[in-house]
């Protein structure tokens, strides 16, 4: 690339952002295993990208790691039973986004049997995107893109960089934590292996500094002549700001490259992976088994006993807060990941997926949305805003139905994290604004 | 699990800060010159604030309930258009004249418009500009507590710099104590409800170009409404852009507006009229203004 490879002392400065409370409960307290609930349901679109197949049928005897929905399409991902049991019927299922697809539903037998699986051979890029794609990886930080897509390098493309993301800067959730407190080793081994395979020059793991232990865990195994010889892994402190896990600030705070919009990490010559993905890799490749198992942080104002659970994918919502002791107080409020960017569930059955890193239940006070006041032009949001966008001066033309002024103020380069909304004193629905606006942005370029 | 789940778009929380907090902030920043003006002017400023804070509310509660709107006299906006009003008004003003300022600065200029952030200029500083076309004399008449008549510094007066200071010179009620002034300012800041950026760009315009014109520019500053207006009638949110480099440019409009006013124009002062006139620019900046997205910046230095 254009600049020198250093490790920065200190983060570049990002653009924007806030300060929510961490309500970083369960940091300290080490994860549980949730034992397999009576059935899983495990639907066939857990990524971006075509759903799969089912290539199960009722009444067949299924391994847990088994595969039983797959797809053609590159951008796609094989799906796995994540208990051994019985199917007993594949249904149709609401999704959060409020799409249906279809579900496997297993009945489990209670013994977790393991399917037999054996650690893949990965010595060059290619394999390493098949056995990837063929071990199921989502990206797991929350976007679910297929994990083999992002590291299949397109031709010409030089990569010298990879990001480590361990910044989780979404309130309550710390799965991403406690991976890297309890599994250092293995999240060390997954980044010298994929580096390796990769040849890639530079690794840069960043921490946000409110996780003390785990910086000084990776600190403590990169810094060892014996692992990495030419010091060419570093872990980078990051301020604890809303959203420093943004990938594209990410990137500029770990290299001071900026990506423009509509364009993607390896255009700066960037890979950015959650650690958890990592992690996930490293395991995949001693073992073979494929991804069919999640941490989550359950918590929120509602749950009883706040903590981070390993879940098999496909346990529905209520089964893993009963196993967390149940609901202390009536949940109004259900949600998939952070608060910041979570999505709500619409109803306790639907599932943990690839891509779930929190449950949280939320009180009556915690989920009854503010009431909403007219804009006063403060300009906070622009302020808060990552991406320097003009959140009120969108939302007008959003208002108006301006699709000019929406392209003209760039509304397409927002990505959503809620910054602007979360600031503004007159507490406007911006995210919402902004979605409604894309979709008006996409009805009228399909018009033209 | 009776109960209804809540459906609802991200983000799921919300900062502490509300409309109504801001404004809050804002009047408490407003006490010290409430205080400098009761002091300096007797009761009666303090009676002219008060009459206008209460006819200002009112007037509020009436509009939104006359067009049948929801409510928001509880945001405390119109408290503070009614304090800013009141404290730049001749503490000696007929109240019925007052009245009409108010009923311009409400009625007309802010709910007549669509209520808090929709109007265009600045209420308070409309009304004042309205009375003072309407009465220019009652507007014009300045007294000081001990009942005497006297001329404003800019109107010719000679004051010394400790007296412009302190404020014990012929004005509005809010505007003479620079110090009241400066510590509002000061709160304003360390509140962050607003940034500096206004306050110093107009001051400073106004300063230089003071200079080069040969003025006098610590009595530039320190007379008339120009300090009272750069800190708490320029940085209105409703009425200044919303972008950095816009409020840089709306300042710097507001400073050479206000110095060529007050010295080319048959008028002694022209800080309403220069915030007023920059008021309507706002959205014309605002369309040059317009961030860059992140990212863009550095693509157009490599190609």
């Amino acid at each position: 690339m254009k600049d020198e490879l250093i490790f920065p002392e200190k983060p570049f400065r990002t653009n924007g952002g806030v300060h929510p409370k961490h309500r970083k409960n369960t940091a300290a307290t080490q994860s549980v295993i949730m034992p397999p609930p009576s059935h899983v349901t495990i639907p066939m679109s857990q990524h971006i990208g075509a759903p799969c197949t089912p290539c199960v049928k009722p009444g067949e005897h299924v391994l847990c790691g088994q595969l039983i929905g797959d797809s053609q399409a590159f951008v796609s991902s094989p799906i796995h039973a994540s208990v051994s049991g019985t199917v007993k019927e594949i249904r149709d299922m609401l999704m959060p986004n409020g799409t249906r697809c279809a579900a496997v539903v297993i009945e489990s037998d209670g013994l977790m049997q393991p399917v037999e699986t054996q650690p893949p051979e990965i010595t060059n890029p290619a394999q390493l995107s098949a056995a990837v794609r063929a071990s199921g990886l989502v990206g797991l930080g929350g976007a679910g893109f297929p994990a083999a897509v992002k590291l299949t390098v397109p031709e010409g493309r030089e990569i010298d960089t990879l990001i480590v993301n361990v910044a989780e800067c979404e309130p309550f959730l710390t799965a991403d934590h406690r991976e890297v407190v309890e599994n250092s080793w293995n999240v060390m081994s997954g980044v010298y292996a994929v580096k390796e395979i990769l040849g890639i020059k530079r690794v840069i793991i960043g921490v946000e500094g409110n996780k003390p232990d785990a910086i000084e865990q990776l600190h403590n195994i990169a810094e060892s002549e014996t692992n990495d010889p030419n010091d060419e892994v570093r872990i980078l402190k990051l301020k604890p700001s809303y959203p420093q896990g943004a990938e594209k600030i990410l990137i500029q705070a770990c290299t001071g490259r900026r990506v423009p919009p509509g364009k993607l990490p390896s255009d700066v010559g960037c890979i950015v992976m959650n650690v958890t993905s990592i992690a996930f890799l490293s395991q995949y490749m001693k073992t073979g088994m494929p991804l069919v198992s999640k941490r989550i942080t359950v918590d929120g104002s509602a749950v009883k006993e706040p903590k981070n659970v390993i879940v098999p994918i496909g346990t529905s919502v209520s089964d893993v807060i009963e196993f967390c002791g149940g609901l202390a107080k009536d949940a109004h409020k259900y949600l998939y990941g952070g608060p910041m960017m979570g999505t709500t569930i619409i109803d306790p059955e639907m599932v943990v997926m690839k891509n779930t890193n929190g449950l949280l239940a939320l009180d009556e006070k915690d989920a009854v949305p503010e009431h909403e006041t007219e804009c006063i032009r403060c300009g906070r949001c622009i302020d808060a805003c990552p991406m320097s966008l003009s959140p009120l001066l969108i939302a007008k033309a959003v208002k108006r139905h301006d699709t000019q002024a929406m392209a003209k103020y760039d509304l397409m380069s927002c990505m959503e994290c809620g910054c602007c909304a979360y600031t503004c004193p007159a507490k406007r629905n911006l995210v919402q604004t902004m979605r409604y606006g894309k979709m008006l942005l996409k009805e009228a370029s399909k018009r033209s | 699990m009776e109960n209804k789940l809540i459906v609802s778009s991200s983000p799921h929380i919300r900062s502490n800060r509300t409309t109504q907090k801001i404004m809050l902030d804002v009047i408490i920043s407003l006490v010290p010159c409430i205080v400098a003006g009761a002091v300096i002017f007797g009761v009666r400023a303090l009676a002219v604030v008060a009459f206008c804070t209460g006819a200002c509310v009112l007037l509020e509660y009436l509009c939104r309930l006359v067009m049948k709107r929801e409510q928001t006299v509880t945001d405390l906006s119109a408290a503070v258009t009614g304090i800013l009003l009141g404290l730049t008004l001749p503490p000696t003003i007929n109240l019925f004249l007052a009245f009409a300022g108010c009923v311009v600065a409400i009625v007309i200029v802010k709910q007549m418009f669509g209520g808090i952030g929709n109007n265009f200029v600045n209420p308070a500083l409309t009304g004042r500009i309205v009375m003072l076309l309407s009465f220019p004399t009652q507007m014009t008449t300045w007294t000081l507590a001990d009942g005497t008549t006297c001329a404003t510094p800019l109107g010719g007066t000679t004051a010394g710099y400790k007296e412009l200071f302190f404020g014990t010179t012929g004005g509005c009620i809010g505007e003479t104590c620079a110090i009241a002034i400066l510590l509002g300012l000061a709160y304003l800041l360390v509140r962050r409800v607003i940034k500096p950026i206004i306050p110093l760009c107009y001051l400073g315009t106004a300063a230089l170009l003071s200079l080069i014109l040969g003025q006098n520019v610590l009595f530039q500053l320190l007379s008339g409404e120009l300090l009272f207006g750069a800190v708490f009638m320029a940085t209105d949110y409703t009425t200044s852009p919303v972008t950095d480099k816009g409020k840089i440019i709306f300042a710097v409009g507001c400073g050479i507006l206000t110095v060529l006013i007050r010295l080319y124009a048959s008028l002694p002062e022209g800080v309403s009229y220069a915030i007023v006139l920059m008021n309507i620019m706002v959205p014309l900046i605002e369309r040059v203004t317009v961030p860059k997205t992140f990212g863009i910046v550095k693509e157009a230095k490599k190609s």
